[in-house]
């Protein structure tokens, strides 16, 4: 085989400058799906502690409305994270519908058998869990942030809103299972994230996992207990007794 | 105790031709036999009835050409973790059992006949970057360039892989990540691959991609197929590089074709 043969016959190989390079390449994206996994993370986890404060045991409704409050008063700090969100779940999205579309074609003929040895259901649930979950930030925005189809949506009112919007049965039904599936999402992303960075030290048992068990179960539960807690009649009646400014 | 078996297995005349499963009937099988022996008979029983031989690559038979390769049931040579082909024995079937035989499937591995792939694009990622530039002259005075216990270790069992292409087999994005960087590794461990290790990780990668491989989603298929049990850990160590090369690398050396 000669040198000559590179690159590949009939492939092209156009000038590009190193982001371009960096993104076309699959190791490229996947450090970008790694990357903005790890934000998606961190937002979670943050979104999940400010959920929680519903089981404040005093004046819930007035905690949690001086906490939305209190997130509108960043000003341009909240559109510039939100536009930072958006832009994180894009490039995540835009990098998985590409590599995904390369692996397909990697593979255009099906084994007559295959075994599947140690790949999760994490692993193999990623992209039809990943369409999934996007559907359902779509629907919550709608539904709990901007009130559309809401029964009685009250701006700044999140405590109300979350305990009027899960007499509903199939809201409560529908998010207990996008927490299982975020979970699901995270069981493996939580982990192979830090693997696709080379961050995570060589290992005997490169696919055991600790903290992306611990990540999975404790967000998961985290946003399965309001839903579950409004269904089961924790959230008593109250009212927000002072507007925050 | 012979056994018999039946054998389901892909024949294809050609590499543009429709392919298929065929069956046949192998009686008389020894358990000590290897996979490959068993396949001979096989063959020479076609032969004799007149029938073209199963194509199947083979060459050294002990392991370490990493020549032979066949989806066995399934599995990426066969039933047995950390075994090739041919160390692969009949004693690790069933009397009776039917056996699915399938060439290595995917898009950077044509199937040239039957069983037997193009693996080339191996050779080509390995020619993008898999080498250090120096010139070698004798062979230097033992422990004159120290190299620490444990990268010598991680180097060595990089060096294992044998490109046989089990793991873009077992992958279910047919990506040769494991391959790659296994030779990203074994070179970049040691004092000698460190000038060009960054350079390495960015051309073995493109010609990676170049070659229509899938890119790695750490299912793991690939390290439980692995007859050398190379673990997923080089891959993490491949990125690292590539993104570090991307990152510092200056732009005159990050020229994607040609030895450094």
């Amino acid at each position: 085989m000669s040198v000559s043969t590179l690159p590949a016959a009939g492939v092209a190989r156009p000038p590009a400058g190193r982001v371009r390079r960096f993104w076309d390449s699959s190791v490229g994206k996947k450090v970008v799906m790694a990357v903005t996994g790890i934000g998606g993370i961190a937002f979670v986890i943050a979104h999940m502690a400010g959920n929680l404060q519903m089981f404040t045991p005093t004046a819930p409704a007035q905690a949690m409305h001086t906490y939305a409050a209190g997130l509108r008063k960043l000003g341009p700090l909240l559109w510039i994270a939100r536009g930072g969100l958006v832009a994180m779940v894009v490039l995540h999205v835009v990098a998985a519908l590409q590599l995904t579309a390369r692996n397909r074609a990697a593979r255009p003929s099906a084994y007559g058998r295959k075994e599947h040895h140690t790949s999760t259901w994490g692993a193999r649930s990623m992209r039809v869990g990943g369409v999934v979950l996007v559907g359902f930030i779509v629907f919550h925005i709608l539904d709990m942030t901007l009130g559309v189809g809401h029964p009685q949506f009250v701006h700044l009112d999140p405590y109300n809103n979350l305990r009027l919007g899960f007499q509903r049965w199939w809201a409560v039904g529908l998010y207990v299972v996008a927490a299982g599936l975020l979970g699901l999402h995270l069981f493996h992303g939580a982990w192979a994230s830090w693997r696709t960075l080379g961050l995570r030290r060589p290992s005997d048992r490169p696919l055991h996992r600790n903290i992306a068990i611990a990540i999975a179960v404790l967000v998961t539960l985290g946003f399965a207990a309001v839903p579950v807690a409004a269904a089961l009649g924790v959230f008593a009646p109250d009212v927000v007794q002072e507007v925050a400014p | 105790m012979p056994m018999k078996l039946t054998l389901r297995v892909w024949r294809q005349a050609g590499p543009n031709a429709d392919g298929a499963f065929r069956e046949y009937q192998a009686n008389d099988v020894s358990p000590d036999m290897s996979f490959l022996e068993m396949l001979d008979v096989v063959n020479e029983q076609l032969t004799a009835k007149g029938e073209v031989p199963i194509a199947f690559d083979h060459d050294c038979r002990e392991g370490i050409c990493g020549m032979c390769g066949l989806m066995i049931n399934g599995s990426a040579h066969g039933p047995m973790p950390a075994t090739t082909t041919c160390q692969l024995h009949m004693r690790s079937f069933a009397d009776g059992e039917t056996i699915t035989i399938e060439p290595w499937r995917a898009t950077a591995f044509p199937v040239l006949r039957d069983l037997c792939v193009d693996r080339s694009a191996l050779d080509r990622i390995v020619q993008a970057g898999g080498f250090i530039s120096v010139q070698t002259g004798n062979a230097p005075d033992g422990n004159a360039l120290p190299v620490p216990k444990q990268d010598a270790d991680a180097a060595m069992d990089a060096a294992a892989c044998i490109g046989c292409g089990a793991c873009v087999a077992a992958c279910p994005n047919a990506s040769a990540s494991l391959f790659t960087a296994a030779k990203v590794a074994h070179l970049g461990f040691l004092p000698q691959g460190q000038p060009e290790r960054y350079r390495r990780a960015l051309k073995m990668v493109a010609q990676m991609d170049l070659e229509h491989f899938g890119g790695c989603t750490l299912f793991g298929e690939c390290q439980e197929a692995c007859p050398k049990e190379i673990s997923i850990d080089t891959i993490g160590r491949m990125n690292k590089d590539y993104l570090t090369g991307m990152l510092f690398e200056p732009a005159e050396n990050q020229k994607a074709a040609g030895a450094g």
